[in-house]
């Protein structure tokens, strides 16, 4: 069974990769290359996959879930500047691609027990997003 | 695994209505949708990629460049537009939304280009509550 979790956050980002110069950047980017960054709503819908235990009939506990989401993506990224504050993205561009995966690497770890991490989808606005999923064993 | 989705919208209008039946028939089998003046939508279309991440942008594709096909392949025929009488592919298919899936799926594969990651799907929502999705590995 499935279970999805939604939450949102707000950051501001430039999508520049340093190894590239300024007009390649704008080339490649658009827009989202502004020198001085623009900022998004994104929403994150994180789904676990699992059994519903037999005695709790809960895939998770969505009360850990919600504090988990809340400790490891909306606090260190909700009203930040991603590329300043935010870990690895003063070196990795902060696409909304590279900002999926890296929600999932610090998820990853916290979904050791029955259920397990399935997919990571990040909305950058409503009409794009990205999943990110690994394949475990 | 990386999949990137974008979301579309065009709102066209369409008649449900097949030469291979009565007039009857069509009635009984498309009810409303067989309305001799037809009828229209707004139709929300999602297009994914799947495939690796581009070390250098970051990016599976750059989504200007799918807009631009998305755009000049699909939206920009259908907006508008009725399907039977300005598509010409609607003159001979009914155009359901499962066979308008397939004629966007065909006409973004047609001019796929090979630096693009595989086009992975086509979701067309006719409606908010009547939704149609094509697998890649799905035939016609």
């Amino acid at each position: 069974m499935l279970i999805t979790r939604r939450v949102e956050f707000s950051a501001s980002h430039v999508c520049a990769n340093p190894a590239l110069s300024a007009e390649e950047n704008r080339a490649l980017y658009g827009a989202a290359a502004n020198p001085h960054g623009h900022g998004h709503n994104y929403a994150l819908e994180v789904t676990l996959e699992g059994a519903p235990d037999t005695v709790t009939g809960m895939v998770f506990d969505l009360r850990e879930l919600k504090e988990i989401l809340q400790r490891e993506v909306v606090g260190p990224m909700d009203h930040r500047f991603l590329n300043r504050e935010v870990a690895p993205f003063e070196r990795v561009v902060p696409t909304t691609e590279n900002i999926a995966a890296e929600i999932w690497r610090r998820l990853h770890p916290n979904f050791s027990g029955a259920a397990r991490l399935a997919n990571v989808r990040l909305y950058e606005t409503e009409d794009l997003f990205v999943d990110y999923s690994e394949a475990t064993p | 695994m990386t999949r990137l989705t974008r979301r579309y919208r065009f709102s066209a209008s369409h008649r449900l209505h097949t030469a291979a039946l009565s007039e009857d028939a069509n009635r009984e089998l498309y009810g409303k949708c067989n309305n001799p003046w037809g009828h229209g939508h707004n139709y929300l279309v999602e297009i994914s990629v799947t495939g690796a991440v581009q070390r250098d942008s970051g990016q599976l594709v750059s989504v200007s460049a799918l807009d631009d096909l998305v755009h000049g392949k699909v939206i920009r025929d259908f907006d508008h537009r009725d399907l039977n009488r300005d598509i010409p592919v609607f003159e001979d298919v009914v155009p359901t939304s499962e066979n308008l899936a397939v004629e966007i799926r065909r006409r973004l594969s047609l001019e796929w280009p090979a630096d693009f990651p595989k086009l992975a799907g086509v979701r067309l929502w006719e409606t908010k509550r009547n939704i149609f999705e094509l697998m890649n590995e799905e035939q016609q």
